[in-house]
């Protein structure tokens, strides 16, 4: 089929519904509103479940509840309405609840603006919420991976009954490019052995977390960290380029990894020997990939549109073997190629 | 690379901005090139400024964000004053002077100068046209997308609204056609 062009956020909606999206659940905010706009003429034509809740924790709490009866549902926001969704998101990782969370992230803190960001990093990739547990966090860059990462995404939440989130960002979700929907309808399900769907014939389950007796809940949160050692080692995600000869290696991601790419050129041009690892994945973090690269003679640059979060993770992975700078800018301010350039000339220095 | 073009397209909201910027967009995808289109949104509104970016190429773009633009169309004064600082010397810039007073730019010699809101207004006979004429403008002076594809483009874009596509084409090659 030709390409299309579209917004990113279309190419989310278009990755869900082929996905088989079962029910969508919103609320209005910029720069995600194309998404429940789309969602709500598309979900009522396909005869689905569309509503616009009354608030963003409502709607993530209708993503739990009809993820538990085992359908596919999502929801998707923006920052400050992705802080109001986390007792939801928490509340399903305790329950081991696979639904899909979009977030398309803006300038904060607070009501901040509505500028593209990538600030919250820390809370989708360190908790958000409270509890001891991890979201499978993916960071598309472009409209063909809004498309294909959404598409893939309901699989892996409910391979390993985890939620997931789609960290995108403004720029990301707003821009249009061809995408190639090249992904077939999907179907059939594997069969849901856990889920509420009736128990007429069998026993009845029941999915909480609360957890109150003597060592239950230790014992489930133990049972959790296997689950997410599984996932560690199974679904780390990062795209190379231009890593093996590399002086200087961007660790970017989202966004701000097509800005670096394009200094990257512009460095190798140059004669410098620029690199980028960028992960897909930010949670699982793509810790083996950027250690492999990690030698004394080698420079990371982490490259984000805040004031610095990932470049934590990027620190953890190097272990004190290679240096890491850091380039970012903050509340919807963008990082130019041009910044990165001078920042890699810098560092060549 | 042979061919890497970055265009701002600017002007007052509701003259059409986006929609020219889309045209573009898909006119490069219909001459089997790579591009991007990214708009200003939100906090702009119907009397304000707005503005949409697209980049075409032939290679895999990185940025949709255009930090050393090669083409501007200013549709306004304001669009014009706010985007010329960005321009670089060899840039093409079209800027309409049915809004624009020509003789306040008048020592920017890399101006080209067309009364695109008349030209839409008395030529084509509807106002809203004016996006088109100026996309016209435009790729008579870079050649990249061509005439035949972003012909394509508007039959493409205005396939729910058919009634449409003559007007639009009508101005395109108006716009393309100005000496």
């Amino acid at each position: 089929m030709a390409k299309k062009l579209v917004k990113g956020n279309i190419a989310l909606c278009e990755g869900a519904l082929a996905a088989g999206l079962d029910a969508y659940f919103g609320y209005p905010i910029t720069p995600q509103n194309e998404v429940p706009a789309y969602m709500s003429n598309k979900m009522v034509s396909l005869g689905k479940a569309f509503v616009q809740a009354e608030s963003e924790l409502a709607a993530a709490n209708m993503v739990l509840g009809a993820c538990a009866t085992g359908k596919r549902a999502m929801t998707s926001s923006s920052s400050p309405g992705i802080s109001l969704k986390q007792e939801a998101l928490s509340y399903m990782a305790g329950m081991e609840i696979p639904g899909v969370i979009v977030n398309v992230q803006r300038g904060g803190p607070g009501l901040g603006n509505i500028a593209g960001s990538q600030a919250d990093y820390f809370q989708a990739v360190k908790g958000g919420g409270h509890g001891d547990y991890h979201l499978i966090v993916f960071a598309p860059n472009c409209a063909q991976e809004m498309y294909e990462i959404t598409y893939e995404s309901f699989d892996i939440a409910e391979k390993y009954r985890n939620p997931v989130m789609l960290l995108c960002d403004g720029i990301v979700g707003q821009m249009m490019e061809p995408v190639d929907f090249n992904k077939e309808q999907k179907t059939s399900f594997a069969k849901k052995e856990w889920c509420l769907d009736g128990c007429k014939g069998r026993e009845p389950r029941s999915i909480k977390s609360l957890l109150m007796a003597d060592g239950v809940l230790e014992q489930h949160n133990l049972d959790l960290q296997k689950k997410y050692e599984l996932i560690r080692k199974n679904e780390a995600r990062a795209e190379l380029y231009q890593v093996e000869d590399a002086e200087i290696i961007i660790v970017s991601y989202g966004i701000s990894s097509r800005i670096s790419k394009n200094a990257i050129k512009a460095a190798r041009a140059n004669g410098i020997k620029a690199g980028m690892i960028r992960p897909v994945t930010l949670w699982p973090f793509p810790t083996e990939a950027i250690k492999k690269y990690a030698k004394p003679a080698v420079k990371f640059l982490s490259v984000e549109l805040c004031l610095g979060q990932m470049v934590e993770d990027v620190r953890l992975a190097v272990n004190g073997v290679s240096s890491v700078d850091f380039l970012g800018r903050a509340g919807g301010g963008i990082v130019s190629d041009k910044d990165v350039l001078n920042k890699i000339m810098e560092l060549k220095k | 690379m042979k061919i890497y073009n970055e265009i701002i397209i600017a002007g007052l909201g509701g003259q059409g901005v986006l929609l020219a910027g889309t045209i573009l967009a898909q006119s490069a995808l219909e001459q089997n090139l790579k591009t991007t289109w990214f708009p200003s949104y939100g906090a702009e509104m119907r009397g304000g400024t707005a503005n949409s970016t697209v980049i075409i190429s032939d290679e895999e773009i990185g940025s949709p964000i255009a930090f050393a633009p090669s083409g501007l169309i200013a549709l306004n004064t304001l669009s014009l004053n706010k985007f010329l600082p960005r321009m670089s010397e060899n840039s093409v810039i079209i800027a309409n002077s049915s809004m624009i007073n020509a003789d306040e730019f008048k020592s920017d010699k890399r101006i080209k100068f067309i009364p695109i809101s008349e030209i839409a207004d008395k030529e084509i006979g509807n106002i809203k046209a004016a996006n088109m004429v100026a996309v016209g403008a435009l790729i008579k002076l870079t050649n990249v997308p061509d005439l035949e594809n972003v012909t394509k483009a508007v039959k493409t874009a205005f396939s729910k609204k058919p009634a449409l596509i003559d007007l639009n084409i009508k101005a395109v090659n108006a716009g393309y056609n100005y000496k």
